[in-house]
């Protein structure tokens, strides 16, 4: 049995999690579904979102915020860190628009989570 | 030029309440001191905004630029880069004084709305001894750096203070490079919510040291140690348990205070729970006609309320009128930090009252209990209630006449 406290939303609920020899889980203490997710796959892959910033190529604006598109492996979080960080935005992209494609082959895009970079021409 | 609302602030808070205020007919204008619209959120780029409010996660900047957008397409005018830099209560309305790149102006408005945000305490407020290195910063400053001027401001460093933005700061620093030797609280318990205990720092191996704070500093130009001690309950240090730890950042998360000098400058009755105005139902202040919302009303620690709070501001400034008001007291009794508002207008409409409150500490199987005299008026049973996490109820205040009272029965600590 493992204990963890959900990440999923600000409620936080603690739960525990248990594994039946079937190889299924029993969780407790969650008060939604997302958490039950959650509590399930942080016992066989856990997944996190990361948020960072990528350097551009525009000197009033050197960073521009990204995000994954949606969550990717938790140890992969240095290796696409690492991706982000080799990266520099060119192109006045905004909200939303690919920063690097299929990072790293694991199915999930960086995209540009603010306008800035389109703000500054206006 | 005679507005209807006028806006301070370009934050969450204040672009809701100018959106809200337009779209019920009011003719508003927005002032903000910086040069682009959104506020803290611009530098907030770590998810989990709007869960609430859209059923996402996204990140600060996402989140401010949706509002942006409506705020621009439903053409609201803005002042971006302009100061406000005195108020005046005129017979009727507010005469506000700003400077920007064009000079000095005045303006006119009937009801002002203030969305000022919060500040953060710094070193000075926490009396830190030793010498005045750089290298100490607060988690927003060292937020700024590295988020909006691609800057990393240490290489290695202490956390001083459990609260959200530093918890997330300590994160971001890791992920980014820097090596964070832990996060210290005076307080026995943790500062920031639960979730971002774990997301930011157990998932990062970074420790946690509750009841220790920094003592003291060192360094001539640089930060190149900290001193840090254990502390007793009273949260004084205790001889004999101080330890060395070489660093060159130290960052200071502790604690958010309300803005309002404008709204003390007119006279707006601070309340000493919140440090935010003591406002009624329809977050209207002391002060007629001046309405407070967001962080500068109290310190949230969800964005999705702010907004709300923005819109309950706007749209009520929007339909101003000089009634009669009869203001009843909402207290916050046993076992409760603050409740938000502080009173109730007895003339108003108060069938679905937005209240906002915090326990005082960490509660477990207790129930809050909003009485009118002896008539119970509202009751809510609650698992647990801790002073991190803001609670949000709807109350029926229909027909209270006299003081009301909040309070939390606990059944077991």
């Amino acid at each position: 049995m493992s204990r963890l406290v959900c990440i999923v939303c600000p409620r936080g609920c603690t739960m525990e999690v248990t594994k039946n020899p079937d190889g299924s889980f029993e969780v407790t203490g969650n008060t939604c579904k997302r958490g039950r997710d959650f509590a399930i796959t942080e016992q066989t892959m856990p997944m996190r979102t990361i948020c960072s910033t990528a350097a551009t190529a525009f000197p009033e604006t050197p960073v521009i915020p990204v995000r994954v598109s949606s969550d990717i492996p938790k140890e992969k979080i240095f290796d696409v860190m690492k991706e982000i960080n080799n990266t520099v935005v060119s192109e006045r992209l905004g909200r939303g628009d690919t920063v690097i494609e299929n990072v790293l082959g694991l199915g999930v895009d960086v995209i540009a989570t603010s306008d800035v970079l389109k703000e500054e021409i206006k | 030029m005679k507005y209807d609302v006028a806006v301070i602030g370009g934050g969450p808070a204040g672009l809701a309440a100018a959106i809200e205020a337009h779209k019920n007919g009011a003719k508003v204008i927005l002032i903000e001191r910086e040069a682009r619209l959104g506020g803290i959120l611009k530098q907030c780029i770590h998810d989990g905004f709007g869960l609430v409010r859209f059923g996402k996660k996204l990140s600060g900047p996402e989140y401010a630029e949706i509002f942006i957008d409506e705020f621009r397409k439903e053409n609201i005018e803005a002042l971006l880069l302009t100061f406000v830099t005195n108020i005046k209560k005129l017979d009727e309305g507010f005469e506000i004084s700003v400077v920007n790149r064009n000079g000095v102006r005045k303006l006119e408005s009937k009801t002002l709305i203030l969305a000022t945000g919060c500040r953060e305490r710094t070193a000075k407020q926490v009396s830190i001894h030793g010498t005045r290195p750089s290298g100490v910063f607060t988690a927003g400053t060292a937020q700024n750096f590295t988020n909006l001027l691609g800057e990393l401001p240490v290489k290695k460093c202490v956390i001083l203070g459990s609260g959200d933005i530093g918890l997330i700061m300590a994160r971001r620093l890791t992920l980014e490079g820097a090596q964070v030797i832990g996060v210290y609280e005076a307080k026995p318990t943790p500062s920031g919510l639960t979730r971002n205990i774990h997301q930011c720092l157990h998932d990062y191996d970074i420790p946690l040291y509750l009841s220790h704070t920094v003592t003291k500093v060192f360094g001539d130009e640089r930060l190149e140690a900290v001193e840090i001690s254990a502390v007793d309950e009273k949260m004084n240090p205790v001889a004999g348990t101080e330890k060395i730890v070489e660093c060159d950042g130290l960052i200071l998360s502790v604690g958010l205070i309300p803005e309002n000098e404008l709204a003390e400058s007119l006279g707006v009755k601070l309340d000493p729970k919140t440090k935010g105005p003591s406002c009624d139902g329809s977050l209207m202040t002391s002060v007629d006609g001046v309405f407070s919302c967001g962080n500068a009303l109290h310190v949230n620690d969800l964005v999705d309320y702010v907004s709300e709070s923005g819109e309950q501001a706007g749209r009520a400034a929007a339909k101003f009128s000089r009634a009669k008001r009869n203001r009843v007291a909402l207290n916050a009794g046993k076992n409760m930090l603050y409740i938000v508002p502080q009173s109730i207008d007895t003339e108003a409409d108060n069938a679905a009252s937005t209240v906002y409150f915090r326990s005082r500490e960490e509660l477990g199987n207790c129930r809050l209990i909003i009485k009118c005299g002896e008539k119970t008026v509202f009751e809510k049973k609650y698992q647990f209630l801790r002073p991190p996490e803001m609670e949000r109820i709807t109350v029926d205040f229909s027909g209270v006449d006299s003081d009301i009272t909040a309070e939390i029965e606990v059944a077991e600590k």
